[in-house]
């Protein structure tokens, strides 16, 4: 009977891939690209369904033969006709219908964008209207809950044919020269740029560009809207890191926000640095980083050209993040670190070589050769490497061990001749120096070896000790309960002081046993 | 106790603590697993005095080591010197439910929910609620976000002054600048309302309630929807149309699906919640559109919800709510174009017939169930036949049989070799529901005939499927219907056909028993050690492994022994290897 309960929908259920055609079952592993590329599917937001009855549209004349004092109100119904929205999953539906908006949407675009004049107030509400109604609307749910941006592709927006215009239009708007922003920004509001903000998690890239595009115009022509898109971005990021993982437009926010930094006044705000160690660094952290680390370490590298002071926020931040696992990450990482040693000041470099170069260490010594490859690269650096140079005394002490450690048992060739070359150039650098670490190599490793033994001998200690006070504890735990209890019950206390003593004698018996077997236990692992 | 304080003298704490600070990850990670270890050998005394405040100072670390800490520092109470002394593991938690992480933060709240209840109620307000108003107004979301889920612990246990500071923290963080608090605040609503007096649930909680269910973001809404089932289950009935329905009509007609959908994953709660007569008016109505949303997510929560909806209906006119109002969706939603709300609804709908009764069924609910079994998509099928001994009870095995069974035997031969095989993993089930004489009746031969399915994973599953049955129906049974027919395979010309004659007796022989391994299945198996494909001849050497252990040691001396010994020196490499392994494992060398 309990076979009935089995969950019909649980992703190990062997059904669950019924209805991949058996050629593609042949080695059993289809690559998830190849099931996603035949079904490339586009999808709707569900705004349409929700309006209430069906305008029938008629064409109006056309924007180029109006008279011009018939222009703005020809322009104006047009835009309000462009405000029936149309099914596009039903690709033959109506399709009289969207051809004429398709049309009025493109005589709007161009006149716009070529005629002097057009932009009158009046229309200013009516433009925004048109927009608004056209592009805000809730996103659909993914097809694809596990979407991963590099392997799948994207769904795309199926009434692009008429939202493109739209986004065109709203971009012309903005560029025009008759914009005026004084007049924009009592429609062009926080409510507004919230809900554009919101689209970047469109799954169509075509989408996004375009809003990259549009939010960076309003961010240049509406001054008052600035801090309040810093801040929701912020929250767009912090929601991204923490709690969701997933947001399809991060990539194309931190383009807008990398020439925003480059505009920065200094001294930095408290604000842009805030903005850099709780939100730029802990970016890092994303499972999806490959999607956007180009542009996040774009950002970073612009922040350290701005104000150098925060050298050593960065490369702390980084170093705390540093992937553990991940070795796809930790080149990512080692290509950052790169970019900004590049272009950092001699002085801050004193300031982190040495957790740096830790690091550094460890991603030489690391099993997988392309990370060992991507670390030694540094050497190959003039930049880096002067900057090594001029330290040596701090950097080789740091890295020598795991230089000649992995110089002997990498299994990878390249890395051991790489490793070789590295250990000639500090050879050159400073010979007396690394002739007296090769001496006291050995040393070291004895050292090193008997701190290790102290270690596990101080826990055995502590282990032992553990047992014995617990031991000890639950014994006064039970007295005291006994007392208490024979307290209550009246009887006299005498008894309890031979039960103590006599619990106290049997006590190292136990604890040794337990503490010699446990003792066996650590030094066995 | 002398002893003890020599102990104490070997281990300065200067040492202890290095380890809390060596330079490896993974060391720090192992040493603050054992932090108690160290409080222990510390004592309570130094534990407070110095442990907890080196703790408190150096929370810079890596988040995994800063998890383990406050996860340590939750059950620190006894190491620090019991109640009494609990407070002074406040500030490293403190510090802990204020860094980014999501994972520590959570973790230092949960530790500190925890301790809360070990705080005396002086404690309480002198230590733990000054900790909770400094988080709620921290400068960063965190510390805020973290001190939304410490206000419900402590509230029933202060004075009424501070009660009504602390309403009035959690006020400002529902209407906090950012959504990370909003939402945080939103999550915590319910349990919050819970503990609070009910004249406050009326003038605090419902504004908040109302406020934070139309934020701006769908994000903080829909959490709003959660915390609906728990107000709605405090407040007297009188009140819930005026309170708390204005806000739930709004929600299930939200323009975010998201919103939506949380309204439809929570139905049955809220139908509980808001009681029979506004089930009636509002949620029957509500559910019908749910049931029609144009988003399929949300049609296939509500789809999961139907069976729990309709058996939670008012008795009295249940059946006329679902047949006039409920049913004609689901009839729409059994060829929907979304496969996952048809295999939703095909995960409930066989338990409407319980509810419907069974002329019901058989009129309404039976042409459903086929249609479904029908289904392009094998999920839905499947959830279908999982689901066939609900029905079976309702409306009796004959007429099951008749109306449902036809598909079962089409499905059973289906071109697809998957639906095959998950048709052959329920058929245990349905042996059983179905009874031994309609069986042998019905599905027998289909279960044999799947013995020769042109692919393996078929024949192994029905060799499984034997073994199964023969659990159910019995070794004489066994005797009677299967053996023979697959005995009768050995001869087969085809050498996969006779191999599926050895995989079966492997299968079946611990069921079966000594008896009919040993008289009937041994000969045959042992005959085919002269197969002359070599593949069949070391199966021989594997399924005479395999039984082995359930013939007497006569047979294994007098007849296995010596084939085995024949096989250990075929000319096939193989053949040699399983033979050999067999009298090993056998111990007949």
């Amino acid at each position: 009977m309990e076979t009935t309960k089995l969950p019909p929908t649980s992703p190990s259920s062997p059904t669950t891939s019924f209805s991949v055609p058996s050629a593609e079952k042949v080695d059993g592993f289809p690559r998830r690209s190849m099931r996603r590329a035949r079904q490339r599917r586009s999808h709707s937001s569900s705004q349409f369904r929700y309006q209430s009855s069906q305008v029938e549209l008629t064409p109006l004349p056309l924007l180029k033969d109006a008279p011009v004092a018939e222009l703005h109100d020809l322009f104006c119904k047009k835009l309000q006709q462009c405000c029936v929205l149309f099914d596009f999953l039903d690709c033959v539906a109506d399709l009289k219908g969207k051809e004429i908006k398709r049309a009025a949407l493109n005589e709007l675009v161009e006149s716009v964008a070529t005629s002097r004049g057009v932009l009158i107030e009046p229309l200013y509400p009516e433009a925004i209207k048109m927009i608004s109604v056209n592009i805000f609307r809730t996103l659909p749910p993914s097809e694809n809950p596990e979407f991963d941006p590099e392997e799948d592709e994207p769904t795309l927006e199926a009434s692009w044919p008429h939202l493109q215009l739209v986004y065109e239009f709203f971009l012309r708007f903005l560029e025009s020269p008759d914009f005026q922003p004084s007049m924009a920004k009592r429609y062009v509001d926080q409510k507004f740029v919230l809900q554009l903000l919101e689209l970047f998690d469109s799954e169509d890239p075509r989408e996004r560009e375009y809003l990259k595009t549009i939010l960076h115009r309003v961010y240049g022509k509406l001054l008052g809207l600035r801090a309040y898109i810093r801040k929701q971005i912020n929250n767009i990021f912090l929601r991204f890191i923490y709690e969701t993982e997933h947001f399809n437009g991060v990539a194309e926010l931190l383009e807008i926000l990398g020439s925003i930094i480059n505009g920065f006044a200094l001294p930095l705000k408290a604000e842009h640095k805030q903005f850099l160690v709780r939100v730029l660094i802990p970016l890092h952290t994303a499972k999806s980083l490959s999607i956007f680390h180009a542009q996040l370490a774009y950002c970073v590298v612009q922040f350290m050209e701005k104000d150098a002071t925060v050298t050593e926020y960065i490369i702390r931040g980084l170093l705390k993040y540093w992937p553990k696992t991940c070795t796809q990450k930790e080149v990512m990482f080692l290509g950052e670190i790169e970019e900004i040693l590049d272009v950092i000041e001699p002085s801050q470099f004193i300031r982190v070589q040495e957790p740096l170069f830790k690091q550094i260490a460890a991603c030489i010594s690391s099993p997988h050769f392309q990370v060992a490859e991507r670390a030694l690269y540094f050497w190959n650096n003039e930049y880096i490497l002067s900057l090594i140079e001029e330290n040596c005394q701090v950097i080789l002490p740091l890295v020598f061990a795991t230089l000649y450690r992995v110089s002997k048992e990498h299994w990878n060739q390249t890395i051991v001749s790489l490793i070789y070359n590295v250990l000639k150039t500090f050879m050159e650098m400073n010979s007396k120096l690394f002739d007296d670490l090769t001496a006291s190599y050995k040393v070291e490793k004895q050292k090193e070896l008997k701190r290790d033994r102290e270690r596990v001998d101080l826990w055995r200690g502590l282990e032992e000790q553990q047992d014995r006070r617990m031991q000890m504890l639950t014994e006064a735990a039970r007295n005291q309960r006994n007392l208490q209890e024979r307290g209550e019950r009246g009887d006299p206390p005498t008894p309890s002081s031979p039960q103590t003593s006599l619990s106290d004698q049997p006590e190292p018996k136990p604890s040794g046993a337990s503490s010699s077997s446990s003792g066996g236990g650590e030094s066995a692992t | 106790m002398a002893g003890a304080d020599q102990d104490d003298s070997l281990y300065p704490i200067a040492v202890l603590i290095d380890e809390l600070r060596n330079e490896d990850v993974q060391l720090r990670l192992n040493s603050i697993k054992k932090l108690s270890t160290i409080a222990l050998a510390l004592g309570v005394e130094r534990t407070r005095t110095e442990l907890l405040p080196f703790l408190t100072d150096t929370i810079y670390d890596e988040d995994e080591v800063l998890l383990a800490l406050a996860e340590q520092l939750g059950n620190f109470t006894m190491l620090v010197g019991g109640p009494e002394y609990v407070h002074c593991l406040l500030p490293p938690l403190e510090s802990l439910a204020t860094v980014e992480e999501t994972v520590v933060r959570d973790k230092a709240v949960e530790s500190l929910r925890k301790i809360s209840q070990e705080h005396s109620p002086v404690d309480l307000e002198v230590h733990f609620e000054p900790l909770v108003k400094r988080l709620a107004s921290g400068d960063w979301f965190t510390s805020r976000t973290s001190a939304c889920g410490l206000f419900s612990v402590c509230y029933p246990r202060v004075s009424s002054t501070v009660k009504a500071e602390i309403r009035q923290h959690f006020r400002t963080l529902c209407s906090d600048d950012t959504p990370m608090v909003r939402r945080a605040a939103a999550s915590k609503l319910g349990e919050f309302a819970k503990v609070l007096e009910l004249d406050y649930v009326k003038s605090d909680i419902i504004s908040l309630f109302t406020a934070l269910a139309s934020d701006e973001q769908d994000s903080v809404r829909l959490l709003a929807v959660e915390a609906c089932v728990s107000i709605a289950t405090l407040l007297p009935q009188e009140d819930l149309e005026s309170l708390v329905m204005p806000t739930l009509r709004q929600a299930a007609e939200d323009k975010s699906w998201r919103v939506r959908y949380m309204v439809a994953d929570k139905f049955s709660e809220l139908q509980k919640a808001v009681g029979p007569e506004i089930t009636k008016n509002d949620l029957v109505p509500a559910f019908q559109n749910l049931l029609k949303d144009c988003e399929a997510e949300v049609r296939a929560a509500a789809a999961n919800k139907v069976k729990e909806f309709c058996e939670n209906l008012p008795e009295d006119n249940r059946e006329q709510i679902i047949m006039t109002h409920i049913l004609p969706c689901v009839k729409e939603l059994v060829s929907d174009t979304n496969q996952h709300v048809k295999s939703a609804l095909a995960s409930v709908i066989m338990g409407l017939s319980t509810i419907l009764g069974k002329d019901n069924t058989i009129e309404h609910l039976l042409p459903l169930f086929l249609a479904q079994l029908k289904d392009e998509c094998p999920e839905v099928r499947l959830n279908i036949i999982s689901n066939l001994d609900c029905v079976n009870e309702v409306i009796g095995i004959r007429q099951l049989s008749q109306s449902l069974l036809p598909a079962i035997v089409e499905l059973a031969e289906d071109a697809k070799w998957r639906v095959r095989l998950a048709i052959i993993e329920y058929m245990p089930l349905l042996a059983g529901q179905l009874g031994v004489e309609f069986f042998d009746e019905k599905l027998n031969t289909l279960c044999m005939a799947w013995l020769i399915d042109h692919v393996y994973a078929i024949r192994e599953a029905a060799t499984c499927n034997l073994m199964k049955l023969v659990e159910k129906f019995g070794a004489e049974w066994a005797q009677n219907t299967i053996v023979p027919k697959v005995l009768g395979m050995a001869n087969d010309p085809n050498y996969l056909h006779r191999m599926t004659t050895l995989f079966c007796i492997n299968a079946l022989s611990e069921a079966c028993g000594q008896d009919i391994t040993t008289k009937q299945m041994l000969p045959v198996v042992l005959k085919m050690s002269n197969d002359q494909v070599a593949n069949v001849r070391f199966n021989v050497a594997k399924s005479l492994q395999k039984i082995g252990p359930v013939l007497d040691s006569n047979a294994l001396q007098t007849e296995v022994k010596p084939v085995l010994e024949k096989l250990a020196t075929d000319t096939d490499m193989d053949v040699k290897y399983f033979a050999q392994e067999a009298i090993s494992v056998l111990v007949l060398a």
